[in-house]
């Protein structure tokens, strides 16, 4: 473990640079808060994670952008455990109709100024699943989004490129 | 054929089912008399439970000998909307069971248990809604002192949603309940009619984790179905998909199971590992997850030679710094004081449960679908199937890491004799089967997936079941973290990391 811990404290680094946030997200974004909000929220954004039916490939992205490649607590950016101590709720999968209800009491749960950023091409329209009588088809059918994230899954890039964005709106 | 030979004798049709490269596998049509002798034999033993689905006014059992050699499907047709109940003779098909009615509509009579599963009162007719609010009966625990703690669906970490609800003596769960179906997205609905592309595409989203086992065993029972002859070069590359998701999977797991110990640099070092082998498979496949890489015929992403050197890199990578890690985890006695006896699963419930994968190879069953029927091309690769007996969590740690050691050797020896030739055969219904059947056995990294699929003569899908190992899983996480402490829970959990969407469907 001494070598391990050594090696890790006299290599370089593995965390790269950040991408530059995503255009497109900044202008789905611009306009979403006003500027009190952004005041309040500042540079740190606490992130609840809601899977509403996805196949769990978003998931796995998203726990990637914990590892240190991507290190997005760098950011100020961090998930958290509860709804009550989350800016923002990430949402994944179609929303199933076996989880609408609980997606909408999370969003209850979560204090505001709040975002909602849909993750996947299943949480923005239903994607592969639509038509399915077991969905709700897309994550804007139940609660307010505020900015979506596409791919099947989007990259770990991605993902952070999309929450950078949110940063810079969140900034002002 | 021997095997199935009581059914045989009841049985009223009888049809061969291509299993690829395997088989010919047999289909019995029977009455219920013969649907009841399939029920004694999973209740004697003689049997092993391999998947158990409906359809409109039928229902099917998919059973294997002990051996997993042979695996034939038993069907009965139910005009009535009742067929005699599984369960009632042996409880490991409860969960399906319940399924079945709840997808179906159908009655299986003399059910122990009746409760909906899947079906939670939302869905839109035709079926039977309830009040969203009414309370879903959990079975009684009595006793003095007890609590119950609910959980979900919505947990604490980036994890799928369930519900789990225990119920404990101070800090000892005395009973765990799942309840699970929250991500039911209706899979198998659409599955119905669609092109087989569609369809493959639905396949590999089952459970995005094992996408590359989905779209093989999806691929498999289609190219059974239709008989079509898969190039040399595809079986080989769709292995060293396969191989690197497993890998990819138990690095993720290993790293997890640690940090649920609060070990974090376990997780931190995984990751780094877990990292590269999806940047590896991205650069090469064009996709970190290896998502619609695999298709009916083939393979839809080519190796190049620059991608085979990148693995290679990869390869030296991983087994430079795996030992490292394995030796960190062997030598923490504070990290062992939690994985070593922590959620003990007998040995006799993992065979009764046939639940495959690490689970069952961490509790002393010798099974893996790579042997057991077995496919190509592992049957011209080498490889060991590690087993161990403890059956705690320490032992699923060590089953992951002896199988990301045989993976590692298993992509080398792909790699060194990958045959060359075209990647995709054309997939085609041959003129004058009315509904052809295919079934396919795949070994995912939790375990083995079933898929079945019958098509029809345009080459559409008339229907398909995919079967997640998780359905045999989940009910064995119930028994081991009885008499565990609470705290114990994500480590047992995270040990069995069974997949919700897969099971939901």
């Amino acid at each position: 473990m001494r070598k391990l811990i050594l090696r890790s404290l006299y290599g370089p680094p593995l965390t790269e640079p950040a991408p530059p946030p995503d255009e497109a997200a900044l202008a789905e974004l611009a306009g979403h808060l006003d500027a009190a909000a952004r005041r309040r929220l500042g540079r740190s954004l606490a992130i609840r994670e809601v899977d509403a039916g996805s196949c769990n490939g978003c998931e796995l992205e998203i726990h990637a952008l914990n590892n240190v490649f991507y290190d997005l607590e760098r950011f100020g950016i961090r998930f958290v455990a509860s709804p009550r101590h989350a800016d923002v709720l990430l949402v994944t999968g179609p929303v199933t109709r076996n989880m609408h209800e609980a997606l909408e009491r999370t969003y209850a749960a979560t204090p505001s100024p709040k975002w909602v950023v849909a993750v996947g091409d299943c949480a923005f329209d239903g994607g592969v699943f639509a038509g399915s009588y077991a969905i709700t088809g897309g994550v804007s059918a139940v609660v307010p989004v505020d900015l979506h994230i596409r791919g099947c899954p989007p990259t770990p890039t991605q993902l952070l490129r999309g929450l950078l964005a949110l940063l810079e709106s969140a900034a002002g | 054929m021997s095997a199935f030979s009581s059914i045989a004798d009841a049985a009223t049709t009888r049809a061969a089912i291509s299993g690829a490269d395997l088989g010919p596998w047999l289909r019995f049509g029977v009455d219920e008399a013969g649907w009841l002798r399939a029920g004694e034999g999973l209740r004697d033993g003689a049997y092993r439970l391999c998947a158990y689905w409906g359809e409109p006014a039928r229902v099917h059992l998919a059973l294997t000998d002990p051996a997993i050699t042979e695996v034939c499907i038993v069907g009965l047709d139910c005009p009535s909307g009742r067929f005699p109940s599984i369960a009632a003779l042996f409880a490991p098909a409860i969960r399906l069971e319940r399924t079945i009615s709840d997808l179906h509509g159908l009655a299986a009579v003399g059910a122990p248990d009746r409760r909906p599963w899947l079906n939670h009162g939302r869905w839109p007719a035709p079926f039977p809604s309830t009040e969203p609010t009414v309370d879903y009966a959990f079975l009684p625990v009595e006793g003095e002192s007890l609590h119950r703690i609910p959980v979900g669906p919505v947990h604490a970490g980036i994890i799928e949603p369930g519900h789990f609800r225990f119920t404990a003596a101070g800090e000892t769960v005395v009973r765990l309940e799942e309840r699970l179906g929250y991500v039911h997205k209706g899979i198998e609905s659409l599955m119905v009619g669609a092109p087989l592309a569609r369809a493959a595409r639905l396949a590999g989203r089952v459970s995005g984790d094992s996408t590359v086992a989905y779209g093989i065993a999806f691929a498999r029972a289609v190219e059974a179905a239709t008989g079509t002859v898969v190039p040399e070069r595809a079986r080989w590359l769709r292995a060293l998909m396969a191989e690197l998701e497993r890998i990819a999977n138990h690095l993720g797991d290993i790293g997890a199971i640690c940090n649920d110990a609060a070990f974090s640099i376990m997780l931190a070092h995984c990751g780094v590992l877990r990292e590269r082998v999806l940047r590896t498979a991205g650069r090469c496949f064009g996709h970190r997850l290896m998502m619609d890489r695999v298709i009916p015929g083939g393979v839809a992403a080519e190796l190049d030679a620059g991608g085979a050197a990148v693995i290679g890199e990869l390869l030296a990578d991983v087994r430079r710094r795996f030992p490292e890690l394995v030796e960190l985890y062997d030598s923490r006695t504070s990290l062992q004081d939690r994985t070593v006896a922590t959620g003990f699963l007998r040995p006799d419930l993992a065979h009764r449960f046939a639940c495959g994968g690490v689970v069952a190879r961490a509790s002393g069953c010798a099974v893996d679908a790579r042997r057991w029927p077995g496919y190509p091309p592992y049957d011209r690769l080498a490889f060991e199937v590690p087993v161990l007996e403890k059956g705690d969590v320490d032992a699923r740690v060590w089953v992951r890491i002896r199988e990301v050691e045989q993976s590692l050797s298993l992509i080398t020896q792909i790699l060194d004799r990958l045959p060359a030739g075209p990647i995709a055969a054309e997939v085609r219904v041959p003129a004058g089967s009315a509904s052809p059947e295919g079934l396919a056995l795949v070994e995912g990294f939790r375990g083995d997936v079933l898929v079945w699929v019958r098509l029809r003569p345009d080459g559409t899908v008339d229907r398909c079941h995919p079967r997640d190992p998780s359905w045999f899983q989940w009910p064995l996480l119930e028994a081991v973290i009885e008499g565990n402490i609470v705290a114990d829970f994500p480590l047992c959990n995270k040990s069995f990391n069974c997949s919700y969407s897969g099971h939901d469907l």
